[in-house]
């Protein structure tokens, strides 16, 4: 255990820095179940990252974020996705507004600016994890970029879970986490943003036969 | 220069001769295996080069000197490389003939040299593999130098030697850098190496082959040459990927000792690596040709984004 401790800070490192390129796959990825995959895979390294944090500053509603973390974004909304897809019969492709090199040049560019504006605020914090403060910024940035150059409901609705993954990684890196109170709204917002969002896909597609959020622009009053 | 300096060099290039074609059998081998195939004899390369080397070359009409050149500079850009790379011991004589830069550049010597003589003869064939392979190397050569830059900004030092020796024996740390390095290393060396993501080494297929193409009007010894020098490519790789990686075991400065035990830890991680190697090959499907360049954008692209990591967490200001 105490072998851990030693490299806590580095091991917190690595982790935010494997969350930074999940986000980067997600972004270049083209399948949609594999999309969600990565997304669980997200959420298990944030997991990760919050037990070392907890471990090492032994603040026990860190444990707690920890518990929920796994519990919701690793295990509880893939899944919940999962069943999305297959209900739904999404098609497996990804379809992008920009084409998917072109999105990653624009995702490098994002995490230059987003390292740039967390340089000099993490000089600021005095965690022990401060240089994740750029990661965490980024991650959202990136989740941002593909909520907006996606077209299908269901990856937005990644994009938007993988954002609040950067959140949550900026919370826990610059103050040790939210409090707890905060981070229980949190959780339950977002497992109920995707149940409406959910039933929302069942609707658009009835409407629809499609889940393209293109059709919607043409929603107008006759 | 040390006696054990001295050994270490000798035994880095008989090593990389003698066993770049065990390594290419290995990797076959697992790849029949798991593919359901009957796999063929782990030294089948040995015995195709063999045969190649007994028998008469034949040229093709106004092929000019430089075709029949090119295997050679191949050949000897491949050993200049293997040399240079620690695979046993850091003490390496030559070491100061190519830091990593240079060694990014040996690579590229040897691929225009095999692109101008696959054009020399003028088939279309060869032509086409020519450009395909200058394609796929200036997508793939700026990704493996930004790997190469991100592990010399924490060596502080472009030598192959010094970044292994800081990574292998100062006090351990863990580069998150180094991460995002290692996944665009193995992407690039899949593309340089003519491996399945991006060419089939087993293939004549004519709509799909690159590295093939080049050297259909090959023949004898000129061909056995190639065929070494493909092998001693991926050994060089393999080398280079597991000193920068999984340095580990690497011998020191005037270590005798510590070469010994190095020779079969080397064994043992080519082992391991090649049936990786076959591993990512088998459950990875071959990319339409104009796929290639964003697969090596995206290596090129975590390259930066290793790079950035690099600057961000580990910079000792």
């Amino acid at each position: 255990m105490s072998g851990l401790m030693a490299y806590s800070g580095q091991l917190i490192n690595l982790c935010a820095a494997v969350i930074l390129l999940l986000a980067f796959a997600m972004l270049a990825q083209r399948r949609v179940i594999h999309l969600i995959d990565l997304f669980a895979l997200q959420g298990f390294t944030l997991f990760l990252s919050t037990l070392i944090m907890a471990l090492k500053t032994g603040q026990t509603h860190l444990f707690y974020s920890a518990g929920l973390t796994l519990g919701l974004k690793a295990l509880l909304l893939p899944w919940i996705l999962h069943r999305l897809v297959r209900k739904l019969h999404v098609k497996s492709e990804v379809e992008a507004l920009i084409n998917i090199p072109t999105t990653m040049l624009v995702g490098i560019v994002l995490v230059v600016i987003a390292f740039n504006v967390a340089l000099p605020i993490s000089n600021l914090s005095s965690s022990i994890a401060r240089g994740m403060l750029g990661i965490a910024l980024a991650a959202v940035m990136l989740a941002f970029l593909m909520m907006i150059t996606r077209r299908k409901a269901i990856t937005q609705v990644v994009g938007f879970l993988s954002m609040e993954n950067g959140l949550f990684l900026a919370a826990t890196s610059a103050t040790y986490g939210m409090p707890m109170v905060v981070e229980l709204g949190i959780a339950l917002d977002v497992l109920v943003g995707v149940i409406i969002l959910g039933v929302f896909f069942f609707q658009i597609r009835d409407q629809f036969d499609s889940l393209d959020i293109h059709h919607m622009e043409k929603l107008k009053e006759h | 220069m040390s006696v054990a300096g001295l050994l270490g060099q000798v035994f880095a290039i008989v090593f990389a001769l003698a066993l770049a074609p065990l390594l290419t059998g290995w990797v076959n081998q697992c790849r029949a295996w798991l593919q359901n195939r009957s796999a063929p004899p782990l030294l089948q390369p040995y015995y195709m080069l063999h045969k190649l080397f007994n028998k008469d070359v034949v040229l093709a009409h106004g092929a000019s000197p430089l075709f029949r050149f090119a295997p050679y500079a191949l050949f000897g850009c491949m050993m200049l490389a293997c040399a240079i790379i620690p695979s046993l011991s850091t003490d390496l004589p030559l070491a100061p003939a190519a830091d990593a830069l240079a060694l990014v550049g040996v690579f590229g010597l040897a691929r225009v040299f095999i692109s101008l003589a696959a054009m020399d003869i003028g088939t279309s064939f060869g032509s086409l593999g020519g450009r395909r392979e200058m394609l796929v190397g200036f997508l793939a050569e700026p990704a493996l130098l930004i790997v190469i830059f991100t592990v010399a900004l924490i060596a502080q030092s472009t030598s192959v030697a010094t970044i292994v020796e800081t990574l292998a024996h100062r006090e351990f740390v863990i580069y998150p850098s180094i991460a995002f390095a290692g996944i665009a290393f193995t992407m690039v060396s899949f593309a340089e190496n003519a491996r399945v993501p991006v060419d089939n080494p087993a293939t004549h297929l004519e709509l799909t082959m690159i590295h093939e193409a080049m050297i259909l009007e090959y023949s004898g010894r000129h061909l056995a040459l190639i065929e070494w020098a493909a092998s001693l490519k991926l050994y060089a790789y393999s080398c280079l990927g597991l000193a920068l990686f999984f340095p580990w075991g690497i011998a020191e400065r005037d270590n005798f000792m510590a070469l010994v035990a190095a020779i079969p830890i080397l064994l043992a991680k080519l082992l391991i690596g090649g049936f990786l190697v076959a591993l990512i090959e088998t459950i990875n499907a071959k990319m339409r040709i104009f796929r290639a360049p964003e697969f090596l954008g995206t290596a090129f692209l975590l390259a930066v984004l290793g790079m950035l990591v690099n600057l961000l967490l580990e910079s000792r200001v």
